[in-house]
């Protein structure tokens, strides 16, 4: 692959105050490569939701610079979730799902096939007439991640997408997720504060530490794809969240 | 179904002790008309009474569409240019909080029709609450959802129609309940004050006609068709306030009746 030569995102020593007095990231840089999977790690506060935020060209960098598909390109190419599912209450699933699209002025009916599709790949073929308050909190999620992928994006920015869900939920999600990542051959920036999450899902881990934000660690988690339940109990899992363990709590300190 | 029976009840209670009472004190008619003789007024004078009925319909409904059409209208300019909102809201302002029974006279003088200015004091009060909830209403749509537009690259007019509309509807629907009941307050008012001239006239002047010849049966009748019209208004806006937002909105969804 000639893109692993070039990444896709590149921060090189960003920094971002809000306001004159609060410095949110100081001095940040790190690539990500076409279709790897990175995870930003860290506790509350230290800034992981700004770095997405800058990815997506949703907030400009006090000093350093960003290079990412959403600050060039037009919309489309960078999919954001966020950590509610953000769906409109007043459309259907179905809507909700074809909005990107309809975005850039593309017909319902030249979309349908399209996002049929989608909601059949997240597993909700069958509710794209129902609302979100019909949906349980997985499926909301589900509807989330599927207007995400319909426009069949090239960087996929993840903010805690899955923080507020049950622990079962959570894990068939990832497992989920990693798939549609592998079909689609995304860059995945995904933002956590859960350490068994990062290392199941990432090829690298970065973590952040408190206010000013900063990269402090940087963990590679060689394991191949495609991973299944059984990694979390393999001793390269285990290995990693040590590490990860203890890099956060130098972090936090 | 008991919880929806009881205020039904009540107000028969409340009838029949009037009814009682009435009798019972042996109240005269011109004072206090017991409720059966109320009816009975009521239905010997429908004919002429139902072409009165129908005149304030026509102002309060028609005070109301504007009022929809102008408050909408004016809340989207507002959100399109908040230095518009910032330059107008007052003047907005100053006409809710303006007494319409004060200035009503002097819309009277300025403006020929008399239907016309009826009209217009309807409509100066039902649309203030349709305005300010509607400008609060584009207002409230979801942070995150913002920037999912801003990230797909929406235009303003995608923007305004797709997120800020919807996200308002509520708001307006809310607005909507509370002006319908205004307009037919603005509608009376404005024919108290313009009184019982012209062709064409309303409840109100049937009100004040039949004062000034102490036929109280005959107001109470035409009392009673203006409650009715402001229970009818008020059920509407509710069924309608349901039916757009049953499907999606917690206001909606949760009722349990």
């Amino acid at each position: 692959m000639s893109e692993a030569s070039s990444p896709l995102i590149s921060l090189h020593q960003v920094h971002k105050r809000f306001g004159g007095s609060l410095e949110a990231l100081r001095g940040v840089s790190f690539d990500v490569r076409a279709g790897e999977f990175v995870a930003l790690l860290g506790p509350s506060g230290c800034g992981k939701s700004t770095v997405l935020r800058l990815v997506a060209g949703l907030e400009a960098a006090s000093a350093g610079r960003v290079s990412a598909p959403a600050l060039d390109d037009g919309g489309g190419a960078t999919a954001f979730v966020f950590q509610e599912p953000t769906l409109m209450p007043w459309a259907s699933v179905f809507d909700n799902v074809w909005l990107p699209l309809r975005l850039a002025q593309r017909s319902r009916a030249a979309c349908a096939p399209l996002v049929r599709q989608v909601l059949a790949t997240v597993g909700l073929a069958d509710f794209e007439r129902a609302y979100p308050a019909q949906l349980s909190g997985g499926m909301k999620m589900r509807a989330s991640i599927a207007r995400a992928l319909v426009t069949q994006p090239r960087v996929l920015l993840m903010d805690e997408p899955f923080a507020a869900l049950d622990d079962i939920t959570r894990q068939k999600l990832n497992g989920d997720l990693l798939r549609w990542w592998a079909e689609q051959r995304l860059a995945a920036l995904f933002v956590t504060h859960s350490v068994a999450e990062a290392v199941f899902l990432s090829q690298r881990v970065l973590v952040m530490s408190v206010r000013p934000g900063r990269i402090v660690a940087e963990v590679a988690i060689d394991e191949p794809y495609p991973r299944t339940a059984a990694f979390r109990s393999h001793p390269a899992f285990v290995d990693a969240c040590r590490r990860l363990g203890e890099a956060l709590e130098h972090a936090a300190a | 179904m008991k919880m929806k029976l009881l205020p039904a009840l009540v107000l028969i209670g409340l009838v029949l002790a009037w009814e009682l009472l009435v009798r019972a004190a042996g109240i005269p008619a011109y004072t206090l008309p017991a409720p059966s003789l109320v009816l009975a007024t009521l239905i010997a004078n429908f004919g002429s009474l139902a072409g009165s009925w129908w005149f304030t319909l026509k102002i309060t409904f028609g005070a109301l569409a504007l009022a929809c059409a102008g408050g909408v209208l004016i809340a989207s300019v507002f959100a399109l240019s908040p230095t518009l909102e910032r330059a107008l809201l007052p003047v907005a302002v100053v006409l809710q909080v303006t007494p319409i029974v004060a200035v009503a006279p002097l819309i009277l003088i300025y403006v020929q029709s008399t239907t016309a200015a009826l009209l217009l004091c309807a409509w100066i009060v039902a649309f203030f609450p349709i305005l300010s909830n509607t400008v609060v209403g584009l207002r409230t749509a979801d942070a995150n959802l913002r920037d999912l537009f801003r990230l797909y690259r929406a235009t303003p007019w995608q923007r305004l129609a797709l997120l800020r509309m919807p996200s308002a509807l509520p708001y307006f629907l809310a607005g909507l309940k509370i002006s319908g009941g205004l307009a037919l307050i603005g509608a009376v008012t404005a024919e108290m004050v313009a009184g019982a001239a012209g062709r064409e006239t309303g409840l109100a002047s049937r009100i004040l006609e039949a004062s000034f010849r102490t036929e109280t049966p005959k107001m109470f009748a035409a009392l009673a068709l203006l409650v009715l019209t402001g229970v009818l208004i008020f059920t509407l806006f509710n069924a309608l306030s349901r039916a757009v937002l049953g499907p999606w909105h917690a206001s909606e969804s949760s009722r349990t009746d």
